[in-house]
């Protein structure tokens, strides 16, 4: 990765973690759904300087494109109105949550800080040929195909879910 | 190639983007936000498999990534069809609101 490349790589990082935050602490759904499309505009960017540019595409198609839309569909659909902000055991469960949330950052970060990763692997390259010949190579193939079969159900799920019911 | 560690960087972003959806699913009430959440904690999954994948360089890691976001397709279609009929049955989307399992 050339010089360019590691400024567009901390640029797009940083912008990831200003949405996702915005997204979490927005009240409003319709802003929160925005912020995380832009999340995931900024993850396809590292994707594709980590050398990933089948899954930079994808996650633009599926997520930002497919997914996204549906969630703004039905935030419109159900005409979502703001939070109100009070709970009643809101101050403690704040706590809680902070709490629990830096005991799992203080976690993983020890684990991945342990881990002690060396130089990456040199000459990688993935390219979108490479990944099409390992989907259909006899490892995954199987997986690959169930797939089909998990969007079909999860499509006709879909359809029984939402329907309103006949009487 | 460049001296930055940008796979340990890479991590550390996949683990706080990780964190604020852990976050947010604490602290929002509304279930659709609360879904996002998720959603953001799947695509914090997805980064460091693509680090990983990079660092060891092997193509492994981005096929895992190719089935984390099928089954996240498959996910939201389902979720949202559920917080459809939730929002049917009990006219909130309030997460306080869905407490009884049958009604």
């Amino acid at each position: 990765m050339d010089a360019a490349g590691v400024a567009l790589f901390y640029a797009f990082g940083a912008l990831a973690l200003v949405s996702a935050l915005a997204m979490v602490l927005q009240r409003n759904p319709t802003y929160s759904a925005f912020a995380l499309v832009l999340v995931m505009c900024s993850l396809s960017v590292i994707f594709g300087l980590l050398g990933s540019p089948f899954i930079a595409a994808l996650q633009i198609i599926v997520y930002a494109g497919a997914v996204m839309v549906l969630f703004l569909f039905v935030l419109m659909l159900l005409n979502v109105q703001r939070e109100v902000p009070a709970r009643a055991a809101g101050g403690r469960l704040r706590l809680v949550a902070a709490a629990l949330v830096t005991a799992l950052v203080a976690e993983v970060g020890s684990v991945f800080w342990r881990a002690g990763l060396g130089p990456a692997a040199a000459g990688y390259e993935a390219s979108t040929a490479k990944m099409a010949a390992l989907l259909f190579s006899y490892r995954y193939l199987y997986a690959f195909e169930a797939t089909s079969v998990l969007i079909l159900a999860a499509l006709v799920g879909a359809v029984v879910l939402a329907r309103r019911s006949a009487q | 190639m460049t001296g930055a560690p940008i796979v340990q960087h890479a991590l550390l972003l996949s683990l706080l983007l990780f964190a604020i959806g852990a976050l947010g699913v604490f602290l929002r009430r509304n279930i659709i936000t609360v879904f996002m959440c998720i959603e953001l904690m799947l695509n914090a999954v997805n980064l460091s498999f693509v680090a990983f994948s990079r660092q060891l360089g092997s193509l492994d890691g981005q096929v895992l990534v190719f089935f984390v976001m099928t089954v996240a397709a498959a996910e939201a279609a389902v979720g949202l069809a559920i917080i459809i009929a939730l929002h049917r049955n009990k006219d909130t989307l309030d997460v306080d609101a869905f407490r009884s399992l049958k009604w």
